[in-house]
């Protein structure tokens, strides 16, 4: 439980903090919250040589309305989302889903940045995101590119984040006016991950669902989009029936590993319930 | 009498004594972040030691180089078992008459083990040390399951033992055996099997799990060459045994060692043993001549200091058709890890687990335990329990709700109707023991009624039919436990670790101007026995609590006493601070008799001094008394006001209590609503009800833990899988269900203030209670029994193994 040596930076720039990154090169590590990466040090399973601490940054911290978008900088807290009247009003569902994130203790730390960055299957945020249709801007020595959430995660612990990039900020569409979400999420203690969990957005028109997007979370190697189970519920009342197919659906692309939690059988079996409930209490939730 | 003079309720209340909701005094350090804790104790050129740990269960140790771990700026030292061979060390003796490797020698037994320590100018540097030292192994077959640890091809875990056909308690039948033990009258026994209209019979296991207080074990060892003393700041539950075993194994006069037990944050049984980095913490500073500290972290303290239970119990039960019992029979497989580091008083392999008869009137009963070797950490500490009884309590009370179903009875009715009845007591066990006082047909109608017990299995009936109805997912549990602790190790003639009989001791002086000093031999970890102690001695000897300083925990200081754990603190600690005092209070009517020139016969007590009889306003406060003693005792009379006392208690006492838990279980997640729970528990007489209150309220919170989810488990290569707090459930307070309490008192016959202990029994009734619940949820679907820990994912393969999801 001790960590390696490391030698800390606080670079007070983007700029600075990727040249520092690009300069180091792999013996360096972004730092935000510190709530993934410090553990991780600590049991030496993370060795950086290089700390870049990003808390020095003005201007990657804060949430903003851009149009149609809101724009996250990446250092905003769990606890900042939270507080935030703006995403009370206009992305409730990520208000609703940092509410489920451990406790205030780690919520005060932890960024949203280093929650999606992370790459971790058992964070909350990515299945969101990708339920949210959320995009990521990257800032690197080559420039800036945005990516889709969608595209950003190819394994465990394994993203599309080149080396020397910084996630600089989170863009997130704004939902339809009237639109039904829940995020529902089984866990075995405050503070601990999802055994299983789902994100569901979906929007009604004449009584059926109209659109939907699903999200899972620790239920695979990285977040999923569950598309084929959205698809099935969309122009339905959401019968006993239709429910049942869509967990299915979704339960069929679920690829759990077997932990403390549970086995697999069960992780999928509750990952299926939890779609389930996530689309009912969205399906009550919508205009 | 003017306005001024208190009224008899108001000097009573002053004294803050026995019955008193006293605050705790300890906690105002604590919550200011003022305890001193080991890891505080900072001494100069203190240096650092942390270990090598073994990555495999079961492996022979070919080479361990720490060159390079001796490059690394700051190490100094690389201790190894051929390092302590040279003191003689490289081995230790266990509480249970056991031997265990300090460091690994030849081989090693579980992962996690110690295998070398590296000694270093501060703790990174000394884990940088660690990375770096080099062991070679060789991957040995792994021995996980305890039910196959007598096979004949069983691998064989314990090379040093080759050859022994004998060990601490008897013969050993086969190679990975540690000890048969064996009680009760078996040919009775039988017969009364033979002649059941009705049995049951079921392996009811208790899962591993770990005490896990928040501090885990620690040490400083700091050795004076010059003087040739060794002091030793540790978490130390019984410090006064860890300095004679440390004069026994390292050779030093034990009045050149200073044990000093400061705050301990916790210790639940976890802290009563030796361990390896106690050892090697005082190895390196004799080695090095500077203090040596050594912390475990949280995954050591889990995979390697002492686990609780893993008792696997084939319960039989024998009864009449009406559900009258006639006898019981359990076989115990005890998996006790690789080594025989069981803490209970030395004769006692499996403790006190022939109190299995529980709190009924078993007329025979047959009881056998088998320990054996398994490749896992050794232990097998009392977690919050007085040795062994937490098993026993749990086999009996879940034994006693299977019978019941299989007599298609109601569980409590069943409970009833086998008590033992109030006018039994004393009362002969069948296994042994003797019952000092009960009251249980009382107790167990009283919570039935607060809880409307009938009602709640009225509303059981109706949420069944609808269950079957499909009209819901959730299914109804109560779950029913009546316990009977044994506690207070313990009497000299049953009770001795090492060789040292179980008494406690205390030492009052009292100071001229009426305040004073107690010690005792005890050690709080946060009982409270700062506040407590003191209510005791201002109840006995009229002096308020705040006027009198309670310390333990020094060994130069305090007299010599077992320690806390087990319940016995206020059995045995307890009494011998009421006896200490009431020889205060003797000496006390001498001199107030000298003063107020009556005799002593003439002087009667009253509340914080004496009064002549008859002449109520010829008195002398306890106050004046302590002055007098040191400035006008009578010709003759020595002066000091003074006394010590060691209690060697003629029984043990037996707490008891009813509990009830109110369980909705989700079949479709399993998850778990505790709905409501109630503890009624009767310890004697209560010194603080406000401290009882908190301790019930910490041992359910620990027994939920334990029967929902909290265990210590190994995957088939003996890898540890629940490792840290992320899988091994400690309950947050969003978890923790609303805790009702309430008590009877039954004061034990033979303790000078009646008291029993308290502190242990809501882990022992709570977890019978939980899985009971849980139990009988299932139980209308086809199941009998299953096994703990309750957990989310155990739940929903009940339902599912019970057909809940055929389409
Ligand atoms: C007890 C506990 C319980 C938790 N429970 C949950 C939970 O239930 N659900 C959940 O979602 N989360 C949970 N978390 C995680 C927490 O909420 C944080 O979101 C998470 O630790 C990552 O954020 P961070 O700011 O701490 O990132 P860090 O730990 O600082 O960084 C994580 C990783 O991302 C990289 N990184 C960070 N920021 C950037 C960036 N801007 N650009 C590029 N790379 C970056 C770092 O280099 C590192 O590799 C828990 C944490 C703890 C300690």
């Amino acid at each position: 439980m001790i960590p390696g040596p490391f030698s800390y930076h606080r670079p007070a720039t983007v700029a600075d903090a990727i040249k520092l990154l690009s300069d180091l090169g792999d013996d360096a590590r972004p730092l935000a919250g510190g709530h993934s990466l410090v553990p991780m040090m600590k049991l030496r399973l993370a060795t950086p040589e290089h700390l870049i601490d990003l808390h020095g940054i003005d201007g990657l911290k804060g949430i903003r309305r851009d149009g149609a978008n809101i724009v996250i900088g990446a250092m905003t807290t769990q606890h900042d989302l939270l507080a935030s009247s703006e995403i009370a009003g206009s992305l409730p569902i990520l208000h609703e889903t940092a509410l489920l994130i451990a406790d205030p203790q780690v919520r005060y730390r932890g960024t949203l940045g280093g929650n999606v960055a992370n790459g971790d299957p058992g964070n909350d945020m990515p299945a969101l995101m990708l339920t949210l249709g959320a995009s990521y801007r990257l800032e690197g020595a080559s420039g800036v590119r945005d990516i889709a959430a969608s595209e950003f995660y190819q394994g465990a612990y394994f993203t599309a984040l080149e080396p020397g990039e910084i996630l600089t900020s989170i863009l997130i569409p704004v939902p339809a006016a009237g639109h039904g979400h829940a995020y529902e999420k089984l866990k075995r203690k405050v503070g601990d991950y999802a055994t299983a969990a789902a994100a569901v957005m979906l929007t009604k028109a004449n009584g059926k669902v109209a659109t939907c997007a699903i999200g899972l979370t620790n239920l695979s190697e990285t977040p999923l989009s569950a598309d084929a189970a959205a698809k099935l519920v969309i122009g339905t009342s959401l019968d006993d029936a239709t429910l049942k197919n869509a967990a299915a659906a979704a339960s069929a692309i679920m690829s759990p590993a077997a932990d403390a939690r549970g086995p697999v059988e069960y992780r999928k079996h509750v990952g299926g319930i939890m779609v389930m409930r996530a689309l009912q209490r969205a399906f009550a939730k919508a205009a | 009498m003017n306005d001024m003079t208190p009224t008899r309720e108001q000097r009573e209340a002053k004294l803050e004594g026995m019955g008193c909701k006293r605050k705790r005094v300890e906690d105002i350090r604590f919550t200011q972040g003022r305890g001193n804790y080991v890891d505080d104790v900072k001494l100069p050129g203190m240096l650092h030691g942390d270990f090598v740990r073994s990555p495999h269960a079961h492996a022979r140790v070919k080479s361990i180089n720490s060159e390079e771990a001796l490059k690394v700026p700051g190490v100094l030292a690389v201790i190894t078992a051929e390092t302590l061979k040279t003191v003689n060390l490289a081995w230790m003796p266990t509480l249970a008459g056991d031997v265990q490797m300090v460091l690994a020698d030849g081989k090693v037994l579980f992962q996690n083990q110690e295998v070398a320590f590296v000694v270093a100018t501060d703790r990174y540097a000394a884990d940088d040390g660690i990375n770096k030292v080099v062991v070679e192994y060789e991957a040995l077959p792994p021995l996980m399951d305890p039910f196959k640890a007598m096979d004949p091809d069983a691998p064989v875990l314990r090379e040093d033992l080759a050859g022994k056909t004998s060990g601490a308690h008897g013969p050993r039948k086969h190679h990975n055996h540690i000890f048969e033990w064996v009680v009760g009258d078996k040919d009775l026994t039988d017969a009364a099997f033979r002649n059941a209209e009705v049995s049951i019979k079921e392996m009811i296991s208790y899962h591993r799990t770990h005490p896990s207080p928040l501090e885990t074990c620690q040490c400083v060892c700091s050795f004076d060459k010059i003087k040739g003393e060794l002091s030793i700041w540790g978490t130390f539950q019984a410090p006064h045994v860890i300095r004679t075993v440390v004069a026994l194994i390292a050779k030093i006069p034990e009045h050149k060692i200073h044990v000093i037990a400061p705050d301990i944050g916790g210790g639940f049984g976890n802290k009563v043993g030796a361990y390896p980095g106690y050892i090697c913490a005082a190895v390196a500073s004799i080695v090095t001549g500077k203090p040596v500290k050594w912390v475990e972290d949280r995954i050591e303290n889990l995979t390697a200091t002492s686990f609780a239970r893993d008792y696997h119990m084939t319960t039989e039960i024998a009864a009449t058709k009406e559900g009258k019992v006639t006898g019981l029979r359990v076989h115990v497989l005890a998996d006790h890890g690789a080594f025989d580091a069981c803490a209970d008083p030395s004769k006692w392999p499996a403790g006190f687990f022939n109190i299995v008869t529980g709190s009924y009137d078993f007329p025979t009963a047959h009881l056998s335990v088998d320990g054996v070797y398994t490749n896992k950490a050794p232990g097998g500490v009392a977690y919050r329990c007085s040795f062994r009884v937490t098993e026993a309590a749990y086999c009996i009370e879940r034994g006693m709700d299977i019978l019941a179903q299989k007599l298609g009875m109601d569980p409590a009715e069943l409970r009833l109707k086998n008590f033992i009845k109030a006018e039994q007591f004393p009362y002969h066990s069948a296994l042994g023991w003797e019952y000092d006082s009960g009251d249980y047909h009382t107790a167990m109608r009283k919570m039935m009624e607060a809880v409307d017990y009938a009602g709640l299995r009225k509303e059981q009936v109706e949420k069944r039919a609808a269950f079957k109805r499909g009209e819901t997912r959730e299914i109804m549990g109560l779950g029913v436990s009546f316990f009977t602790e044994i506690v207070g190790a313990g009497p000299s003639k049953n009770c001795d670790i090492l060789g040292i009989a179980m008494f406690d001791s205390c030492e009052i002086r009292m100071h001229p101007t009426g305040a004073g000093i107690a010690r005792v031999g005890s050690k709080s970890q946060g009982q409270g026995h700062e506040t407590t102690w003191a209510q005791i001695i201002a109840t006995e000897i009229g002096i308020p609590a705040d006027d009198i300083m309670v310390e333990e925990g020094n060994t130069d200081t305090a007299p010599y006493g077992l320690g806390t754990y087990g319940s016995r603190s206020t059995p045995v600690a307890g009494a011998a601070i009421a006896m200490a005092a009431r020889k205060i209070k003797a000496k006390a009517q001498m001199i107030a008799a000298y003063k107020l020139e009556v005799h002593e016969g003439d002087l009667e007590w009253d509340i914080d001094g004496f009064r002549v009889k008859g002449l109520p306003e010829k008195s002398m406060s306890m106050k004046d008394i302590c002055w007098a003693a040191y400035n006008s005792v009578a010709p003759g009379m020595e002066p000091g006001l003074e006394a010590v006392s060691y209690y060697d208690p003629p029984n043990m006492t037996y707490p008891f209590g009813a509990y009830i838990c109110v369980m909705n279980i989700d079949v479709d997640t399993g998850v778990y609503k505790v709905r409501r729970f109630y503890a009624l528990d009767d310890c004697g007489t209560r010194i603080n009800p406000m401290i009882i209150e908190g301790q019930v309220h910490g041992g359910l919170t620990e027994a939920f833990a334990i029967a929902m989810g909290q265990e210590i488990r190994y995957d088939d290569e003996g890898n540890v899988v629940t490792g840290s707090f992320m899988d091994f459930f400690i309950p947050t307070a969003v978890e923790t269900p609303h805790w009702e309490t309430d008590f009877t008192v039954t004061p034990s016959p033979h303790h000078p203030i009646g008291a029993k202990g308290v502190g242990e029994s809501p882990n022992v009734g709570g977890v019978p209670a939980f899985s009971n619940a849980v139990n009988d949820a299932f139980s209308f679907l086809g199941s009998t029994h299953i096994q703990m820990p309750h957990d989310f994912w155990r739940n929903w393969r009940a339902a599912k193994n019970l057909g809940v999801f055929a389409a």
